[in-house]
């Protein structure tokens, strides 16, 4: 009963999102009266597609598997988070995740917005209900996740063992809410397109919303790596693979976006720029989905591939992107720029950041899609892989670092390039003076790692000069160093944190590529191994029982070149009903760097083991944590609060600022 | 006395646009033109094992082969693997060091990356997983296609 009343509520949401999008582009200039009613539109598409979702929840809950996404799915003894979990680790349920997502956030333009101008508002939420519409309708006609099956069977197949994971828990949701939070910015761009409103307030406006979408999508691609990394049992964070590409593209799109916008709402420059860049972004995560949903990549996210699917997602996106764009065209003409400034000047600087950021998502875009592109005109089958990307991302991103740290040293409009640089002698002497150090201490096996330590080095330390100079550190005694320290506004503790996180991560990156230290071995139990200073005891071989599996463990005894011991389990699962097995690896973090242990199939009583020595691995996590944090950061200042814009304003002019 | 006054006025709002589009223009060369080297020299070719013979791939480029791995070919010693990999046509014979992926089975399809051997045979680097038990890489599908050894029911 439950399933007919969500799929009922999914139905009417999708009424009530066409409804809302014509009335919305008809009559948007009608005041509080039409705002009212869409915003009241939009809690309700909550309401509704909450309601969905919660009847799919609850069918895999209570293991009902009369309906057929539950049999196709589930499974009675799968425990309860994977229940869950597995509502969205498939096509059907994961659309109705990233459509709740879509509304929650339309809901909270309409909650939070109340303070916007009523046209503007009104045509957010016609361009946010129009989104909805397209996606339930796709979901309702293509994919409908509701489909009963008769007679019901007695038990469901289970969800594909690599899934059965905390990660699916975790790692869709943020993704998600990343994705679809940039789909705010470009209902913004295409209402103010549309109403002409493009001005200071437009990007203060938008700013909270690009920061929370992005705090989201850094949180829900570390997330991504850090559990291909520890389920995939291939021991690598990061492959280049088109489906992680599809999501680190909007990402340093939305990075482009959060600097950019930063221009227009203090310089009121950068509009045209600015507007573009907010469509792109939600346009490469509509390109996300539609190449990890369509089924023309291969890959552990894709879960049916359903040519018809395809080819609507394909033309959903042709008419949002091409409409957007079309607008853009027309209407980009008329926006008047404003806000002077020479090339050395902190608007200059982001320009820069922008330039590069946006020539490296063309890269990417390039080498994910060209096989694609090849294969399809010509039939030849070739794959770009980590060299193609690593060459042409890392000459990208090199300049990007180098001059990262002047960035928040300059002024706005004109700036003293010689000044800012002096601020950073002493981070750029400590980032060479440990640079040599680490390579001394290190060995340099790759001649490019004292390059990408210098330049991790220098953003990291180069990311707080702007706090030593503001608070005037070592200029003025201490205390009163402290005083002002504390006393700076969060946004400049937020650019501090997010920039060291990107040192930190660069860091990680650059040791593990360098550093890291592989063993294959066969190992039978009472023998042990070494690598790295660790020694490795096989102590014991053991088939154990789990709730939908059976497993083969192997324990081992661990010893780090400190003398410590710790036990760890290295394990192989053949999952009962769907006959798949998998790896789990034993993972031991020491300090920032972290052991791998893979254990291999045992072929006549002999086993082979795949050990790893990963040096500071997990700063690459550590960082986007960290640029996660300096989001979250600067979303409580003030200044930044969502829908709070007069005040701000109060406060930009007040003298104690 | 004109030109140190223009000087510090600093740039005129056109030649600060034209800079501004100069200096964009020449990044997005420079990107362009590295784009297009690494493209030309980073890309791998998938070859079934029809592919490698009827094109004579030179030993030592990096490749992707991809076929079936024939049944009954597979063998193990310890961490050292050598299975056939073929595609009803031809065979390749292939080496890996390491742990195969969990759903490395013969008769199953498999894509490898790696090297010719001036010997004829192939070394991997890497040998791709699959996610799924019913999954077929699909370049391997293709090959299958070609060479008339395609059985659906096989991918199961």
């Amino acid at each position: 009963m439950s399933i007919e009343l969500g799929h009922f509520a999914l139905i009417l949401a999708f009424a009530i999102a066409t409804v809302s999008t014509v009335g919305g582009y008809l009559y948007w200039r009608g005041g509080s009266r039409i705002s009212l009613v869409l915003s009241q539109g939009a809690v309700l598409q909550f309401v509704l597609v909450a309601a969905a979702f919660a009847a799919l929840i609850q069918a895999f809950v209570s293991s009902d598997f009369s309906l057929l996404l539950a049999v196709n799915n589930s499974h009675s003894l799968k425990p309860l988070i994977f229940k869950i979990s597995g509502v969205w680790g498939n096509h059907e349920g994961s659309l109705v995740l990233w459509i709740f997502i879509l509304v929650a956030f339309g809901a909270m333009v309409a909650t939070f917005g109340r303070r916007l101008p009523d046209d503007l508002l009104a045509l957010v939420l016609a361009t946010q209900s129009m989104l909805t519409a397209a996606f339930t309708g796709f979901t309702l006609f293509t994919s409908n996740p509701f489909t009963r099956t008769f007679p019901a069977p007695m038990e469901g197949n289970d969800l594909n063992p690599v899934l059965q994971d905390i990660g699916l828990a975790i790692h869709p949701p943020l993704l998600y809410a990343g994705y679809v939070g940039f789909s705010i910015c470009f209902s913004f761009a295409v209402a103010a397109l549309i109403s002409g409103r493009i001005d200071q307030a437009w990007a203060r406006w938008v700013r909270p919303w690009t920061i929370l979408s992005w705090t989201f999508l850094t949180l829900g691609i570390a997330m991504g790596s850090y559990w291909a990394y520890y389920e995939l049992g291939w021991g690598g964070w990061w492959f280049w693979d088109p489906v992680e590409n599809a999501s680190f593209m909007p990402w340093l799109a939305g990075t482009a976006l959060l600097h950019s916008a930063l221009v227009m709402e203090k310089r009121n420059a950068l509009k045209i720029w600015t507007i573009f860049l907010s469509i792109i972004t939600f346009s490469l995560s509509l390109l996300g989905t539609f190449l990890v949903r369509s089924g023309i990549l291969t890959s552990v996210h894709t879960f049916a591939a359903d040519p018809t699917r395809g080819m609507v997602i394909l033309i959903i996106l042709a008419i949002l992107i091409g409409g957007a764009f079309a607008l853009f065209a027309m209407r980009a003409a008329a926006l008047r720029q404003g806000g002077l400034f020479a090339p050395v000047s902190r608007e200059g600087a982001l320009i820069l950041n922008n330039l590069f950021l946006a020539t490296a998502v063309g890269a990417v875009l390039v080498g994910t899609l060209y096989p694609l592109l090849l294969d399809a005109l010509t039939g030849t089958t070739i794959s770009v892989g980590a060299p193609f990307f690593n060459l042409t991302f890392g000459a990208l991103m090199s300049p990007v670092l180098l001059v990262l740290p002047f960035g928040p040293l300059l002024a706005w409009k004109r700036a003293d390039v010689v000044g800012a640089a002096q601020r950073l002698i002493g981070a750029a002497a400590l980032a060479i003076f440990l640079t040599i150090l680490v390579s001394a201490l290190g060995g340099v096996s790759i001649s490019l790692a004292p390059i990408g330590l210098l330049l991790g080095f220098w953003v990291s330390f180069g990311a707080f000069a702007e706090l030593v100079d503001r608070s005037k550190l070592g200029r003025i005694p201490l205390g009163e160093s402290m005083r002002r320290l504390l006393g700076l506004p969060r946004v400049a503790w937020s650019t501090a944190i997010a920039h060291f996180g990107v040192g930190i991560t660069v860091l990680g990156i650059v040791t593990v590529t360098a550093w890291e230290t592989e063993l294959v071995t066969t190992l039978n139990p009472g023998e042990t191994a070494e690598l790295s200073g660790y020694t490795l005891a096989f102590d014991d071989f053991r088939q154990v029982d789990g709730p939908n599996y059976r497993a083969e463990e192997g324990h081992f005894t661990v010893t780090s070149p400190g003398g410590g011991q710790r036990q760890i389990v290295a394990d192989r699962r053949n999952y009962v009903v769907s006959g798949m097995p998998t790896t789990e690896a034993a993972i031991e973090t020491y300090g920032f760097s972290q052991l791998y242990v893979q254990l291999g199939e045992p072929l006549n009583d002999t086993h082979v083991v795949r050990i790893w020595h990963k040096p500071y691995i997990t700063l690459i996590w550590l960082g986007a944590l960290l640029m996660a944090l300096a989001g979250v950061l600067s979303l409580t200042d003030r200044r930044m609060r969502v829908g709070a814009p007069r005040r701000a304003q109060k406060t930009a002019v007040s003298p104690a600022q | 006395m004109t030109m140190p006054a223009v000087r510090r006025k600093g740039w005129s709002r056109k030649q600060k646009r034209l800079a501004t589009i100069a200096g964009l223009a020449l990044v997005v060369a420079l990107a362009a033109a590295l784009v297009l080297t690494a493209l030309r020299d980073q890309i791998v070719f998938f070859y079934a094992p029809s592919d490698i013979i009827a094109r004579e791939v030179a030993p030592g480029t990096p490749i992707r082969l991809g076929g079936l791995v024939k049944d009954g070919s597979w063998q193990r010693d310890g961490q050292n693997n050598s299975f056939v990999v073929t595609d009803g046509a031809q065979d390749i014979a292939a080496r890996y060091v390491g742990i195969l992926p969990d759903l490395f089975r013969e008769g199953q399809g498999v894509v490898a990356e790696g090297r010719l051997e001036p010997d004829g045979s192939f070394t991997a680097t890497n040998v791709l997983a699959k996610h799924d038990e019913n999954y077929v890489p699909k370049e391997v599908v293709d090959a299958l296609k070609a060479s008339g050894e395609w059985r659906p029911e096989a991918a199961q």
